[in-house]
């Protein structure tokens, strides 16, 4: 495991430890938010983009590139039909399922074993998606 | 509007800030989770699409990252959650049809709630900004018709 494998599984670690303390690894919370009953995930998704944001904005200014290497690039994306449609698509399941690809992977972690079968599922969704649509 | 107050929101918020940011300043990388799936796939496709570049660089990171994430929140069942280990009462078929609407449509906009959401907002990126409105207005219409259709949970 070379240091950028370590820096990446302890964020993992961090990121996924979050989610589960921040109730997100129960689909049943993250339905809860999406019927209008409980306004939590907006105010964990704030905090959180908040963090990053200094993180993004502000530490660049006083460290001239990241410690291992590299650079540091704010995450652009170019908005096309397929960002919008996509959204669409990714709503539809989120409001199904309550589920989404980091909230799934933790849901795991707290001994949800039925969302293996939503895991499963997204993967064969990118794999359709990729496959025809890429 | 909160039902269970906010601190356990706001504190769970901060953690994945930090754990995003940490992943940030060291390695640069945007630690984000939707891109897993196609990076994976990697491993056993020869499709092009699965074997771009930036898939085939992130491939394995992107793995160590998802088992971090399954590993954190295993440490948080074990350590203080009040509930232990834990089971959804979601019935499976609506876990596999959303997953699957899930995989699909979080790759083709590329992004998720963390790559859109947390990365990419922070970034200041309109387009990532447009997608999370979009799939949160999507998210609440299609969970409250289910609600109204009577399926519960």
């Amino acid at each position: 495991m070379n240091n950028r494998n370590i820096v990446l599984f302890v964020g993992g670690i961090v990121f996924g430890f979050g989610l589960a303390v921040g109730g997100m690894s129960k689909p049943e919370v993250v339905l809860s938010f999406l019927q209008l009953k409980d306004f939590g995930l907006i105010v964990l998704m704030g905090a959180a983009t908040g963090v990053t944001f200094i993180a993004i904005n502000v530490v660049p200014r006083f460290v001239e590139k990241p410690i291992l290497g590299g650079e540091f690039k704010p995450r652009t994306r170019i908005l096309n039909r397929n960002t919008v449609i996509g959204a669409v698509i990714f709503g539809v399941g989120w409001g199904f399922s309550g589920q989404c690809p980091g909230s799934a992977l933790s849901s795991l972690g707290i001994g949800n074993l039925p969302v293996l079968l939503g895991i499963a599922a997204m993967f064969l969704g990118a794999y359709v998606m990729g496959r025809f649509f890429g | 509007m909160f039902p269970h107050g906010v601190t356990s929101y706001i504190l769970g918020g901060i953690i994945i800030g930090l754990g995003v940011s940490f992943v940030y300043i060291l390695t640069g990388q945007h630690a984000t989770q939707s891109s897993f799936f196609s990076s994976t796939i990697s491993y056993f496709s020869k499709i092009p699409y699965f074997n771009r570049k930036t898939y085939l660089d992130s491939r394995e990171w992107r793995l160590y990252f998802a088992a971090g994430v399954i590993l954190g929140a295993l440490l948080y069942t074990v350590t203080i959650s009040p509930d232990g280990f834990w089971t959804t009462s979601v019935q499976w078929w609506r876990l596999l049809i959303g997953g699957f609407l899930v995989g699909f449509g979080t790759r083709l906009s590329s992004g998720c709630t963390s790559g859109h959401g947390i990365s990419g907002i922070a970034s200041m990126s309109t387009a990532s900004l447009l997608a999370v409105i979009t799939f949160i207005v999507v998210g609440v219409i299609t969970a409250n018709i289910i609600l109204l259709l009577g399926v519960t949970p």
